[in-house]
């Protein structure tokens, strides 16, 4: 088919060299022309090598002369900024106070007692019972009787406290917002690419302007939790009212709901099931910041965690990460299980105790237990000498192994220290960052248009120009060097999961526990064996980011049809054939995704191995908050959040085009 | 049974109105904890006093430079170890926006390179700056060689290493940590395998009950030292000077403190301990295994004439 503009163009400037289109020239020419160009330039001027420090844009400065402003002096007539703050927090010391009260403190003026431990964990046990049967029951009365049996009781119950004030606030503040970006689509176009930035942004970032504003405490570690824990309930329920059936709502309209009963009476129950998910999301988020959040003043196991560690108590602190895995794990399989409990029908008609049966038997419990109470203190508080540690067992295991394997390991880390990581530091720092922002813009441009390449562009200037381009390039080439590694080890676990369903289960769980184990521990036994040093931070990344990559491989693989595999198989394709032709292409797209999600994990991680001691952006981070700098700390976190969406663009990018190529949909 | 949950919610409700004992005021008196063993300790027994005054407490923990502003704000209200070396600058910040010095405990404290004993088996004169300095050869590691490794504290304790390194011309290169617990955990692998290893330590604090070793001499710090080129061993430069032997251990206060519980605020300024009596209340954490707040009650037990002397 001929197209009448086009053909006329050749003979319209027959002058003309031939058009040659930058598309069509390859990527790799480009990037050659970039790499001579920007070696030229910088040889000419030294600012494209580093970025003269009297131009750097002092927004950091900006921003946290701001937040003091904002802190100490704001306010208009005679209220202070500072009051609405302050009283904000009164507001949300109320129902802490409360759950302190009832959980672990007990009502101190008037001698009441706390909720003995032995009417929380059977109390727990009938919650499991109710939303899911005896198994669960078990398993939920069998996760706090931990807590109690290792003497971890009152600090659980503190860390508790929080969740079970953190969760409503999150859910009802993520429902409310979820909501309203469902309703208006201005609303959506600024809330949804904020929880993109908030989710890419590590959480210690967020740590230091709740601290100028809020003050020191668990309330302003309860504002921290909430605000990190939000966007997953806000996410789940806009897509929960996107994915509500059209005949269901229809169904609603003509039976003459107005607008609110369509959204509360129909919509919302009809997507209960996401909702949930979201609740799920919320109580798993709340607890990742246990540790994180007692860094501004939350009590609990995260804080013990933290001296544990800081006293060398490696034991103690993994049993205290393990409390808050059981913790975790418990409300997560008690939360799933409410969101998939059928409507009771066997129930109606019977009488109301029978209804009631749960709540009537906690009563009877709680009774009883407090009765008991008052004639033994063991069922008030379990005294010391009925707890059990493995606390200095597991330490001098840890030093063991330190000390036997170390021969072996110290060669094995000089070598890969000063050979390998070393020079590739400094070359990522002889990097010009001009050769950076346009290798990144041609990139973009080819792989993704010409918005994606803006945008990818526009980030990493702004990292140069914001003055961070230094600790930028350290923590790529980290992140970059532990990626790699993560790949090389995640995608053939996860392929080996996939062809074996035997290792599958083992491998999935040990994947969840790395994921919920408070990610501080791994900290210590890696310095011992591998001491400071760059290597030290990229295998306490591995610990944890490889997770995503075993994950999305295997679950990547096991959605591929079957007629697929059956196809390759009457194709006669050898194993081999059939892994690398048909199954590893067909998965890509989850593999990549995986890759991601690696990725961002990575540099999430970051911030927590800055505890080893490097010159990375997380050290910026971690720096900022006992300085109380919070634009050093708030721009450091968005500029992993930026090299993340960079990253991100650039790797969606390719897989489109990639899948484009093979035809995979 | 709902009748008892219905009479203690109500209760509870108007708790703060029914109040106790003869004390000044039922708000709870806040108490900043730091993530180390002899301040859990100590902040355990000036809470344990404090509750049986009749005071009501409570303890926050909080990071070791941002709880002074807090202390300044009201938002805490005692702190029971203010250390010079690494707290001085936000301390005195702090005075200036409502934060009071509540006295001096009679301990000294002290911030230095440290090496553990073993190391003077292979380098005898290890204990002053000069002899370690001429064996800076076995501390030397793959990214440092051929200069020895000193282990620095965290970049923002306000000590800068490389500075003095450079002033005394010693062969070594300051790796700077990210917090404490990386220097113990570096420092118990060398120890377990007896690695000759220099870091950063202080004193009071758990190391010296779990580990034998002993802090490198330096030259005595003078104010010439920072000012003068020609003082010290170094005729070319400043800062050619150790930290201080004896440095001041603190008591900070918010500076309400005064008004709200008079007889709290004079038990914070009788409150003193020494050395010795710092360096037991961390060992009954640190190697007896109790718990801070076993170990709070265990110290006050054993202590109970100078706590009754202090509680007056």
């Amino acid at each position: 088919m001929t197209h009448p503009l086009q053909s006329t163009e050749p003979v319209a400037r027959p002058w003309a060299a031939p058009h040659l289109k930058l598309a069509q020239i390859p990527l790799l020419w480009q990037f050659a022309v970039i790499i001579a160009a920007g070696i030229a330039l910088s040889a000419l001027w030294g600012g494209a090598l580093r970025w003269p420090d009297i131009w750097v844009i002092p927004l950091a400065s900006w921003i946290t002369t701001f937040f003091e402003w904002l802190g100490n002096d704001a306010g208009i007539g005679g209220y202070e900024f500072r009051d609405l703050t302050r009283f904000l927090a009164d507001l949300l010391k109320q129902p802490l106070r409360w759950a302190e009260y009832v959980l672990y403190r007990g009502v101190r003026p008037l001698d009441l007692p706390p909720v003995p431990w032995v009417a929380i964990v059977i109390g727990v046990g009938i919650l499991g019972h109710w939303a899911g049967g005896r198994k669960l029951a078990f398993f939920a009365a069998g996760g706090l009787l931990y807590l109690a049996v290792f003497g971890l009781w009152r600090d659980s119950m503190r860390t508790l406290a929080i969740v079970v004030v953190a969760v409503p606030f999150a859910v009802v503040i993520g429902l409310w917002l979820g909501i309203w970006a469902e309703k208006s689509r201005r609303a959506a176009s600024v809330v949804s690419p904020m929880f993109d930035l908030m989710q890419a942004t590590p959480h210690m970032a967020y740590l230091v302007p709740v601290v100028i504003l809020f003050g020191f405490g668990q309330v302003p570690a309860l504002i921290a939790t909430v605000v990190f824990a939000m966007p997953p309930m806000a996410r789940c329920v806009m897509l929960a009212l996107q994915t509500v059936p059209s005949a269901i709502t229809e169904a609603g309209k003509m039976s003459g709901c107005t607008p609110r009963q369509l959204l509360w009476k129909v919509q919302i129950p009809a997507g209960k099931r996401i909702l949930m998910l979201g609740v799920n999301q919320v109580v798993m988020q709340t607890l990742a910041m246990a540790v994180i959040a007692s860094l501004v003043g939350a009590t609990g196991l995260g804080q013990k965690l933290l001296t544990s560690l800081q006293q060398l108590k490696l034991g103690a602190a993994v049993e205290q990460g393990l409390g808050i895995v059981m913790i975790a794990v418990v409300l997560d399989r008690i939360t799933q299980a409410w969101a998939n409990r059928p409507t009771d029908y066997a129930a109606r008609g019977r009488s109301w105790a029978y209804r009631h049966r749960h709540a009537l038997s906690f009563g009877a419990v709680l009774v009883v237990s407090v009765l008991l109470a008052g004639i033994f203190k063991e069922v008030s508080v379990l005294p010391k000498g009925m707890t059990v540690t493995f606390g200095t067992q597991l330490d001098d295991a840890v030093r063991w192994f330190a000390k036997e394997t170390y021969g072996v390991i110290q060669p094995v880390r000089d070598f890969i220290t000063v050979n390998m990581l070393i020079p590739l530091r400094n070359f990522f720092l002889a990097v010009p960052w001009p050769i950076v922002v346009a290798m990144v813009g041609a990139a973009g441009l080819r792989l993704a248009g010409r918005g994606t390449a803006m945008l990818c562009m526009g980030l990493v200037l702004a990292i140069v120009l914001f003055g961070f381009w230094e600790p930028a390039v350290l923590t790529v080439y980290l992140v970059l060097s532990a990626v790699i590694i993560c790949i090389c080890i995640g995608v053939p676990i996860g392929i080996w999961a996939f062809r074996s369903p035997r290792v599958a289960r083992p491998i999935m769980a040990i994947c969840d526990t790395l994921q919920t184990f408070p990610s501080f521990i791994y900290l210590i036994p890696v310095i011992m064996l591998l001491k400071v040093g760059d290597l030290a931070n990229i295998v306490a990344i591995l610990a944890y980011a490889t997770v995503p990559a075993i994950r999305y491989t295997y679950l990547g693989l096991k959605r591929i049809p079957d007629v697929t595999i059956e196809a390759a198989i009457t194709n006669g394709a050898t194993p081999m054939q059939r892994l690398l032709k048909v199954e590893l292409p067909v998965a890509l797209p989850e593999i990549m995704l995986g890759i991601n999600q690696t990725i961002m994990m990575a540099l999430s991680m970051v911030a927590i191995t800055a505890l080893i001691g490097s010159r990375d952006l997380g050290q910026e981070i971690y720096r900022a908050l006992p300085t109380a700098d919070t634009g050093r700390g708030i721009l450091a976190g968005l500029a992993i959040a930026a090299i993340g969406i960079v990253a991100d663009r650039l790797i969606q990018g390719w897989a489109n085009t990639r899948k484009k190529q093979l035809g995979v949909k | 049974m709902n009748h008892t949950k219905i009479a203690v919610l109500a209760l509870a409700a108007f708790a703060p109105l029914s109040a106790m004992a003869e004390v000044e005021s039922d708000e709870p008196i806040v108490i900043v904890q730091n993530n180390w063993t002899s301040q859990l300790v100590l902040s355990n027994v000036l809470g344990q006093m404090l509750e049986s005054k009749g005071y009501t407490v409570e303890y926050i923990p909080s990071d070791s430079q941002l709880q002074f502003s807090a202390i300044a704000n009201g938002d805490m209200h005692v702190q029971v170890e203010a250390w010079e070396g690494s707290m001085k600058t936000a301390f005195e910040k702090a005075l200036d926006d409502g934060m009071v010095d509540a006295g001096t405990h009679e301990a000294v404290t002290r911030e230095e390179w440290w090496i553990p004993d073993y190391v003077l088996e292979k380098c005898p004169e290890a204990g002053n700056w000069e002899g370690l300095n001429a064996c800076a050869d076995i501390f030397k590691t793959a990214e440092t060689a051929p200069k020895g490794r000193f282990l620095g504290p965290p970049a923002d304790w306000g000590k800068n290493y490389a500075a003095r390194i450079d002033a005394l011309n010693m062969d070594f290169v300051a790796i700077n940590v990210g917090q404490a617990a990386t220097l113990w955990a570096e420092l118990q692998s060398a120890y377990d395998r007896e690695e000759p290893i220099v870091l950063f330590n202080w004193t009071p604090n758990f190391i010296e009950s779990k580990f034998d070793g002993q802090f490198v001499d330096f030259p005595e710090p003078e104010e010439a030292c920072f000012e003068d080129e020609a003082w010290g061993p170094n005729p070319d430069a400043t800062g050619d000077c150790g930290a201080p032997r004896s440095a001041w251990l603190k008591k900070a206060a918010w500076s309400g403190m005064a008004d709200e519980w008079p007889g709290a605020w004079q038990v914070v300024q009788n409150m003193n301990f020494n050395n010795e009596q710092i360096a037991h209340a961390a060992l009954l954490v640190d190697v007896e295994g109790m718990s801070p707040e076993d170990a709070a009650s265990e110290w006050i037990s054993e202590n109970q004439d100078l706590v009754d002397g202090w509680l007056q």
